[in-house]
């Protein structure tokens, strides 16, 4: 029987189209307008060149938030992760105790950015705060309004708090997925408990470790709300990342031009790392496949 | 459109882009490929290709400007030899 051919249904794709349009390509390319022109309000546009890529290029402002921002996720990434796949291989695997777990585990996930903030700004003050207040009481000095690294441990202490269980929630679905038949066979083996997660375990779930890596690296890439509620990216620079940098730019000082060579920039960096976590997930599943 | 402050530039700039997205989705219907690996060691399409080639060239060209101090087009030319690269041994 032959197929029937209907091209017409391409044209059902076109919603979806003129919405990504709408919500991202016609925005991005203004972007790439402002980049290349200066203004003083009143949508009046001079052609500035490459200047604005220029300077930002040689900006030591927007090196040390990239600076920061990689340090933030490369501390962030390798807490969570490890932290998460611990926490998911502790849970109970079925019964009551899982689902409460689950449920539990969940919870963080649905705070908004800026009630986490919020909970975080307040916890850790001194005066009000258990945390804060704890600390001092043990002598310890803490004060993330003065002290910087009092400052990045709360940013990410509260990173941890409020992502790591997505990494669990992740790595449990990837640990549900393994048929007992290979535990048996490990049993069988004498396997012990580090061959059994080495060579059954890690690699079965490394598929949704690599989603979970690739989400948590983004977001954390991105961040604003939760360190500009509690820090407000000081004290002074210290915690400014590029997402709290950029808005200080575009927003707050209204440099157009700047911030729009910024904000390509800190495009082309994101699409290249994902670019590299994208084909290294896909090279690692058709490995798998090949299996 | 006024509001998207669009220049002759940044129009041509985009107009490449689009006809190479076009010309490239043409060629994948009317040639279609099989994927190969290269030095890379990972599956490209043209596609693919393609996208390492504007990516690359736009580091290329971000590094030009920071480094060489000399005019933008002989960034052109360098990716121009990185594009050819590419899509031969990629």
């Amino acid at each position: 029987m032959e197929k029937t051919t209907n091209q017409k249904a391409w044209f059902l794709v076109l919603p979806v189209l003129a919405l990504v349009a709408f919500s991202a390509v016609i925005p991005l390319m203004t972007v790439v307008n402002y980049s290349v022109q200066d203004t003083f309000g009143n949508n009046q546009f001079f052609w500035a060149g490459l200047e604005w890529f220029r300077e930002m290029l040689s900006s030591e402002r927007m090196w040390n938030a990239l600076w920061r921002q990689l340090v933030f996720s490369a501390i962030i990434l390798a807490i969570e992760v490890p932290l998460g796949i611990f926490v998911a291989l502790n849970m109970p695997k079925r019964g009551v105790w899982a689902s409460t777990c689950l449920v539990l585990m969940a919870l963080p996930l649905l705070i908004p950015w800026n009630v986490v903030g919020t909970i975080w700004q307040i916890f850790g003050r001194v005066d009000i705060g258990l945390l804060g207040y704890t600390l001092e009481a043990l002598g310890i000095d803490y004060n993330y309004t003065q002290d910087i690294f009092s400052a990045w441990a709360t940013v990410i202490v509260m990173d941890v708090w409020h992502w790591t269980s997505l990494v669990a929630l992740l790595a449990y679905a990837g640990l549900q997925s393994i048929p007992d038949a290979y535990y048996q066979a490990a049993k069988i083996d004498q396997a012990s408990r580090w061959a059994v997660f080495r060579y059954i375990e890690l690699p079965k779930m490394s598929g949704v470790l690599m989603i979970a890596i690739l989400l948590r690296f983004m977001d954390s890439f991105m961040i604003y709300t939760e360190p500009f509620v509690v820090t407000g990216g000081g004290p002074g620079n210290a915690t400014t990342f590029l997402s709290i940098d950029l808005v200080k730019m575009a927003l707050g000082q209204f440099d157009l031009g700047p911030a729009a060579a910024f904000s390509i920039m800190y495009f082309l960096v994101i699409l290249l790392i994902s670019w590299v976590f994208y084909t290294v997930m896909t090279n690692l599943d058709r490995r798998e496949g090949h299996r | 459109m006024d509001w998207m402050a669009w220049t002759t530039p940044t129009a041509i700039f985009f107009v490449v882009i689009a006809s190479l997205l076009i010309v490239f989705s043409a060629l994948a219907i009317r040639f279609p490929e099989t994927p190969r690996v290269g030095v890379l060691r990972i599956e490209t399409t043209r596609g693919d290709r393609l996208f390492i080639t504007l990516l690359g060239a736009a580091f290329i060209n971000l590094a030009w400007l920071a480094l060489s101090g000399m005019p933008q087009w002989g960034a052109l030319i360098v990716c121009l030899a990185y594009a050819v690269a590419v899509f031969r041994w990629v």
